[in-house]
């Protein structure tokens, strides 16, 4: 299973222009030098400050662009990873594992990510039985991937 | 017992520790102790131990360096009881004290070693000497962390069976005095395909489910994936490692558009492209670049994969590169002469010279032996004759692949489609 791994952002790392301290960059390389020998890591980045981004807001039809930066810095992220582990325990095992990624007091948040499986249920009747006619009229192939 | 029960917790907590670091621990246990078996036996007893002490007094800071040195402990003392081996005594007593000297920063000093060892493991478990099922399965248990239970549930063997394989596979490894080492020369091509045989058995097991209900199951899927990683960083020099890397990866990009939401399969041609997993396509593209980078041949998993990346590149069936893939399995076939790689090449060859042309291969490869009771190739000729026109034959083909398949889903599409030449 598949987990979005969501490092919080800070004051600090909302700063304009601000760069990750060297120190914590090296052991956050070391880090992530780890996830992927274990084969865990998927993908990862790591967000600018909220200064340098927007939202868009919807209501009904009408879309509002608001420009960055945006105040409540503890609901903002600095940066995700993806993660491809057994279990959410093994997610919040490696999360331990991860150096402090602020000076001071840092959140990081477990997400899953949702699996096809878990849509199953909103395909409807005719979705699947259009796909199964369908089926018996296309060319078959030996190549199963 | 409940989620929330607090002893719950914490056992669930130790798995997750224990499929982080068994590897790890096995492996550097087999280097002290020159016996895969007997290592794993004492990294399961601290383990035990772990289960028992834990939930009292809570998970250490360093879970991976606890097990390691509990499980040292017990081989001390394991040695002192048996009073064997006075040297390798010594040995463990200083490993022991370093490991307890440099346990707050366990992995930095000795991240070398840990891989190495890593790699010797992936070697051991999958030698030659043990019969392909056996290495499977001692692979998933080693390197994969995987429970006995887990395994006997993905192969849908029963799990005493699976049990004394695992046995078995450790007791021929001590017997034959299998040492614990990276092979080089020319040892390392051959043991290296023996390795990456295992993962993409695990691979297949999962993907394509050879017995049984289920067309799919994922999970044995994501073990290979994660143990083909491992791989491709343990040994980043090897171009067929990343070539059988990104094949996974491009494959399982597509295992939410292989089974339609009853059950039944859904061929690569009629997939939903936009439900193709971009992110995994992604790391498939770079696993075959990275396998460039390392050498300018091409071996069968890297052919493999660049096939497979044809498929992944088309945005829609039509802008399928069918010339490409036609000279990339002539190449394939060349270099691993198999009438399985000629059939999927006549597959290729339908597609762009139509379906007699390809029905003549496939009219020639009926005459080889190795290809009976092979249901694709009935299926794949009763196709091009669908094609072609000829239902009668093609419902007799159609009907004899569904014969042959031992997958049930697979099963009632081919009849399906037997039927479905009936009406024409």
């Amino acid at each position: 299973m598949r987990f979005m791994v969501i490092v919080k952002a800070t004051p600090e790392s909302e700063k304009e222009g601000a760069l990750p301290d060297a120190q914590m960059l090296a052991e956050m390389g070391k880090f992530n030098e780890e996830l992927i020998k274990a084969g865990v890591v998927l993908a990862m980045d790591g967000l600018q400050p909220s200064s340098k981004g927007a939202r868009v807001k919807f209501s009904g039809k009408s879309r509002t662009v608001v420009d960055g930066p945006f105040a409540e810095t503890k609901e903002l992220i600095a940066g995700f990873w993806m993660w491809q582990v057994k279990s959410l325990e093994e997610a919040i095992e490696w999360v331990k594992r991860c150096p402090n990624p602020h000076a001071g007091d840092s959140e990081i948040e477990i997400r899953q990510v949702f699996e096809m499986e878990d849509f199953a249920p909103i395909l409807s009747q005719e979705e699947i039985q259009y796909k199964v006619e369908k089926r018996a009229e296309l060319p078959n192939q030996a190549i199963k991937r | 017992m409940s989620a929330t029960d607090p002893h719950h917790a914490t056992h669930r907590t130790i798995e997750a520790v224990w499929r982080i670091e068994s590897s790890r621990v096995i492996a550097g246990l087999t280097r002290l102790t020159r016996d895969v078996g007997l290592a794993e036996d004492l990294a399961q007893e601290a383990l035990v131990a772990a289960l028992e002490q834990w939930p009292q007094s809570g998970v250490p800071d360093n879970p991976a360096a606890w097990l390691t040195a509990t499980a040292k402990r017990r081989a001390i003392d394991l040695f002192r009881r048996n009073a064997v081996a006075e040297r390798k005594y010594e040995e463990l007593g200083r490993e022991l004290e370093v490991l307890e000297q440099t346990m707050p920063d366990l992995s930095s000093t000795l991240d070398n070693t840990i891989s190495d060892d890593l790699l010797r493991l992936v070697f051991i478990s999958c030698h030659p000497v043990l019969s392909t099922e056996s290495r499977a399965a001692l692979t998933l248990r080693l390197l994969g962390g995987l429970t006995t239970d887990e395994i006997a549930r993905a192969f849908l063997t029963p799990e005493p069976t699976i049990a004394q394989r695992i046995v078995r596979a450790k007791r021929t490894l001590a017997d034959k005095h299998i040492p614990f080492e990276v092979p080089r020369g020319p040892d390392l091509a051959a043991r290296l395909s023996s390795v990456l045989e295992v993962i993409y058995l695990i691979f297949n097991e999962g993907y394509s489910a050879t017995a049984g209900d289920d067309l799919m199951r994922p999970t044995l899927c994501e073990d290979a994936l994660r143990l083909g990683r491992i791989l491709a960083e343990l040994t980043p020099r090897e171009p067929e490692v990343h070539g059988l890397l990104g094949l996974m990866e491009i494959q399982a990009s597509r295992t939410r558009t292989r089974i339609s939401p009853t059950g039944e399969p859904i061929l690569l041609l009629e997939q939903n492209r936009a439900h193709w997993d971009l992110l995994l396509i992604h790391r498939g593209l770079t696993a075959i670049d990275r396998a460039h980078k390392t050498s300018k041949s091409r071996g069968p998993y890297l052919l493999q994969a660049e096939i497979a990346a044809c498929h992944a590149r088309a945005r829609t069936p039509e802008e399928t590169d069918w010339p490409r893939i036609v000279s990339l399995y002539t190449e394939l076939a060349a270099l691993t002469p198999s009438p399985i790689v000629e059939l999927n090449r006549a597959v290729a060859v339908s597609m762009v010279h139509g379906p007699q042309a390809a029905l003549d291969l496939v009219e020639a490869l009926a005459t080889d032996p190795s290809l009976d009771g092979y249901h694709l190739l009935p299926s794949v000729r009763a196709d091009l004759l669908y094609k072609l026109g000829r239902y009668p034959e093609a419902r007799h083909y159609f009907q004899q692949a569904a014969a042959l398949t031992r997958n049930t889903r697979e099963r009632a599409l081919l009849l399906s489609r037997a039927a479905a030449c009936q009406t024409r």
